[in-house]
This record gives structure tokens, C-alpha cells and sequence, in this order.
């Protein structure tokens, strides 16, 4: 229990130190979000429309740019090795990782939605509703999101094919986060039922994710 | 004759050899007979001669899924009993199941136009099928992207079996959402709905494209296997040739 504690305390800290990548993705989240203005055009009744799904879209592009580190940098200076071979168990120690990458670079982006939302106009019961569908939805990112990270650390490949491998899992949690969000602003259909289905993918992808994960290194490293 | 059996290429490819010739008459003949079957069928009162796009569309969507179950043992085979057939047989399996998914959405779409008024919606049953598509698409770009096949092969497998999820997703998504696509109706409980004249022709041509999958993944397989031969063979060539002219040029050997 100790180690892994002490693994997501030193994973926190080199991802807020100098070098660590956790708020360059709350930054690239916000360039996102302003880029939208630009191509949409600065209509504020179409922004509040879209704004959910613009919420939501940055925040996978932004989770998933930050993923590229979560193996390489441990991979490059051979701590990887080290929590391969070590006593505590794989799975457990790649939910550590995640969990503390999520912390590190999940929760800002989802602090930093309200102030997106006034730049989107949308009012304070949708962007807490954004929020919170935020909240429950980026787990699920981050979780299915190590799988790919995890491939391709042991195919010494990263970037685009990351991305090819992970955006096709991401897109039930987009359909379901951004279906409850507006489902709490606006729809017809209740709240309850795609924020469930969330919430349930996001525990799915908690198991699924530190095992295959844990799989990919262990026969993937050499 | 068991599973362990076959581990042996050269065993592999002799019986294969064998097999060949009869599974390929036998596609032709189930083709012949399904497709005659399905050009005799009777139009329907509803949808007139459009309802036979689901001769050609129902065994390709069933094949998409079947194809992604075929990888998904292979993978286990590849990551649990390392069989050294198990990576070959994931990979000549991937570009099949894509092109009969892309066909699934091919097929689907020009049946949609008349029946739905358009060529795509972005209903659950489109859109899983549309993911599974793109799986398929980022496992061949795996393949691609390593060098090593044995590297890649156990890369592939995770990633086959993190996708396989989507495939009860895809096969009851008409049922928990209720949308466009129609629900289930050949393999459900209390009997297919589905009226005889249009149950047979279908079965048939389910198996007769289930058997041209089988044709084509064991000629894959072979040319996979003869592949990594040639390539085996040239790295040994290029060995070779490479200790020649260090042994005829010892002056240009770093002492």
C-alpha cells in the first residue's frame, strides 16, 4: 500500500514540477475551446447550443495529448523496468499511475471548465452539469487511454498511432458524457440514464484498463 | 490430430494444401446455390426487390463480428498458450474482417437510402459497427507500425481483446437503444420472425459466406507463413553476404 501511495505521490509531483506535462493540457484545452469561436463564428446563441460538446471534445483531445507521457518518461530513465519487475503487482501499480495522472492532469481540466463555459455562454446549471459529466467521464479517458499508452511504450512508437488506437474506445464515453450533459441542460430524456451508463463505463474501463495495460508491458517488454 | 499439432508450419501448410482445393469448391457451390436462391426469392409486399440487399448485407454484418471473435482466440492463443500459428492467423485475419465490415456499411447504407430515407444515421447498430470499422483500421495500422512480428503480435492480441467488448455492445445494441436499425430478428428467443422464403436463402448464404472466410483466412494464413520465410531467408542471404565481404576484405574489420 505504501509503495504504490508513494508511487502516486512521486508521479503528482513530477507532473506539476518543471518538465511535467499535466497543465500544458489544461492550457491546450483552453486553446481548443477559444479556437472554436473562430471557426464556428462568434454567434453566442449557436456556442451555448454547442457548447457542451466543444466542453467535451477538448477535454479528450487534451487528455489524450498528456497521455503520451505516462510510460515514456518512466520507459526513458528505466523506472519502468523497475515497477515491472517489482514485488508490487503490475495491474495495481498501473492504476496507481493512472490514478495520479488523472489527478495531475484530469482534475485541472475539469476545475478550468467553468471558467471555459462563461466563454462559451453557457449558464451556471449547464456548466455544473458539464462539469460533473466531466467528472465522471474522464476516469473512463484515462483508464482506456494507459491501454494505448501502455502498446505504445512497448512499441517504442508514439503520437499518431496512439491516437488511432485510443480514439475508437473513447467514443461511447463522448456519446454518453455529452448526451448526459445535454440531457441536464435541455433534453427531453431524463438525466439519470446516459449519466449511469457514464458512471458504469468508467468503472468497466477501471478494471479493463490496469490489466490490459499490465498485459502490454509485461509481454511487451524486453 | 489436436490444436498442438498444427504449431508446426510445414505441418501447417501441407495439410492446408490439401484442405484448400475443398474449401474453395465448396465456397463456389454454397455462393452458387445462395445466391441462386436469393435471386429467386420473392420480392417483398413491402419493400419490393430492395429486400435482397439483405442477402448480401446480413452475412457481412455477421462476419464483421464473427471475424473480431476469430482474432480475439487467436489472441488468447497468442498471449496465453503462445501457439506459434495464433499471430499469424490475427493477422491475415484483420484485413478480411475489414473489408467485411466496410461492406456491412456499404451495403447497409444503399439499403437505408430507399428504406430510411438516407445513407446514414447515426443510429447505436451504424455507429458500434462504425467503431468496430475503425478498430480494425488502428489494429492493421499496429501491424504496420512494428517491425518485429512477435513484438507486434502481442501488442495486436491486447488490443484485440480490449476490443472485443464492442462486440455484445454491437450485437444488443438494437435492443437497448431502440432507434433506427430494426431489432433482431433470425437468432432470437421464440423463433426467428423472419418468413421461410427469406429465412433459407439467408441461412444459406450466412454459411456460405462464413465457409469463403474460412477460403480466404487459411490462403492468408499460408501467404503469411511463406511471407515470413522469404523474409527469414533474405535477413539469412543478407547475413551471409555481409560475413563474405568481411571475410574477403579483413582490412575493413575494426580490430
Amino acid at each position: 500500500m505504501t509503495a504504490l501511495a508513494a508511487l502516486i505521490r512521486r508521479d503528482i509531483s513530477i507532473a506539476l514540477r518543471v518538465g511535467g506535462g499535466a497543465l500544458i493540457g489544461v492550457l491546450f484545452f483552453l486553446t481548443v475551446v477559444v479556437l472554436m469561436p473562430f471557426a464556428l463564428g462568434p454567434d453566442l446563441p449557436l456556442l451555448t447550443r454547442l457548447g457542451p460538446a466543444i466542453l467535451w471534445l477538448g477535454a479528450l483531445l487534451a487528455s489524450l495529448l498528456t497521455l503520451d507521457r505516462l510510460f515514456t518518461a518512466d520507459h526513458e530513465d528505466g523506472s519502468l523496468d523497475l515497477i515491472v519487475m517489482g514485488r508490487t503487482p503490475l495491474e495495481l501499480a498501473c492504476a496507481a499511475k493512472a490514478l495520479a495522472h488523472w489527478l495531475a492532469a484530469g482534475l485541472p481540466l475539469i476545475v478550468a471548465t467553468p471558467v471555459l463555459g462563461l466563454l462559451l455562454n453557457l449558464d451556471m446549471a449547464a456548466t455544473s452539469a458539464v462539469a460533473l459529466t466531466l467528472l465522471a467521464g474522464t476516469p473512463a479517458l484515462t483508464f482506456t487511454g494507459m491501454i494505448g499508452a501502455a502498446l505504445a511504450v512497448t512499441l517504442h512508437r508514439g503520437g499518431l498511432l496512439l491516437a488511432v488506437l485510443v480514439l475508437p474506445l473513447s467514443i461511447p464515453v463522448l456519446i454518453f458524457g455529452v448526451a448526459a450533459s445535454e440531457a441536464a441542460i435541455s433534453g427531453p430524456v431524463p438525466f439519470g440514464a446516459p449519466f449511469s451508463i457514464l458512471c458504469a463505463l468508467s468503472l468497466v474501463s477501471l478494471v479493463v484498463g490496469p490489466f490490459a495495460a499490465a498485459a502490454s508491458l509485461r509481454h511487451g517488454l524486453d | 490430430m489436436t490444436l498442438i499439432d498444427l504449431a508446426n508450419p510445414s505441418r501447417f501448410l501441407s495439410l492446408t494444401a490439401r484442405l484448400l482445393p475443398y474449401l474453395v469448391a465448396g465456397t463456389v457451390v454454397l455462393l452458387a446455390i445462395g445466391l441462386y436462391l436469393s435471386a429467386t426469392a420473392p420480392d417483398d409486399y413491402q419493400q419490393g426487390a430492395t429486400v435482397k440487399i439483405m442477402f448480401i448485407h446480413v452475412p457481412n454484418a455477421w462476419l464483421s463480428m464473427f471475424v473480431w471473435a476469430v482474432m480475439s482466440a487467436s489472441a488468447l492463443g497468442t498471449l496465453v498458450w503462445r501457439h506459434p500459428l495464433a499471430d499469424v492467423a490475427a493477422k491475415a485475419a484483420a484485413p478480411i474482417g475489414a473489408s467485411f465490415t466496410f461492406l456491412a456499411l456499404v451495403t447497409g447504407s444503399l439499403w437505408g437510402r430507399p428504406m430510411w430515407g438516407t445513407y446514414w444515421e447515426w443510429d447505436a447498430r451504424l455507429t458500434s459497427v462504425l467503431i468496430l470499422f475503425l478498430m480494425y483500421l488502428g489494429l492493421m495500422a499496429l501491424w504496420r507500425a512494428v517491425e518485429d512480428p512477435a513484438r507486434a503480435a502481442r501488442a495486436a492480441a491486447v488490443l484485440t481483446l480490449v476490443g472485443a467488448i464492442n462486440l455484445p455492445i454491437i450485437k444488443f445494441s438494437v435492443d437497448w437503444w431502440n432507434t433506427l436499425h430494426q431489432p433482431a430478428s433470425v437468432f432470437r428467443m421464440g423463433g426467428s420472425t423472419l418468413d421461410r422464403a427469406f429465412l433459407y436463402p439467408l441461412l444459406v448464404m450466412a454459411i456460405a459466406f462464413t465457409v469463403l472466410f474460412i477460403t480466404l483466412h487459411v490462403a492468408a494464413m499460408r501467404n503469411e507463413i511463406l511471407r515470413r520465410r522469404v523474409r527469414s531467408l533474405q535477413m539469412m542471404q543478407a547475413r551471409a553476404a555481409s560475413n563474405d565481404v568481411g571475410a574477403t576484405s579483413p582490412a575493413s574489420q575494426p580490430a
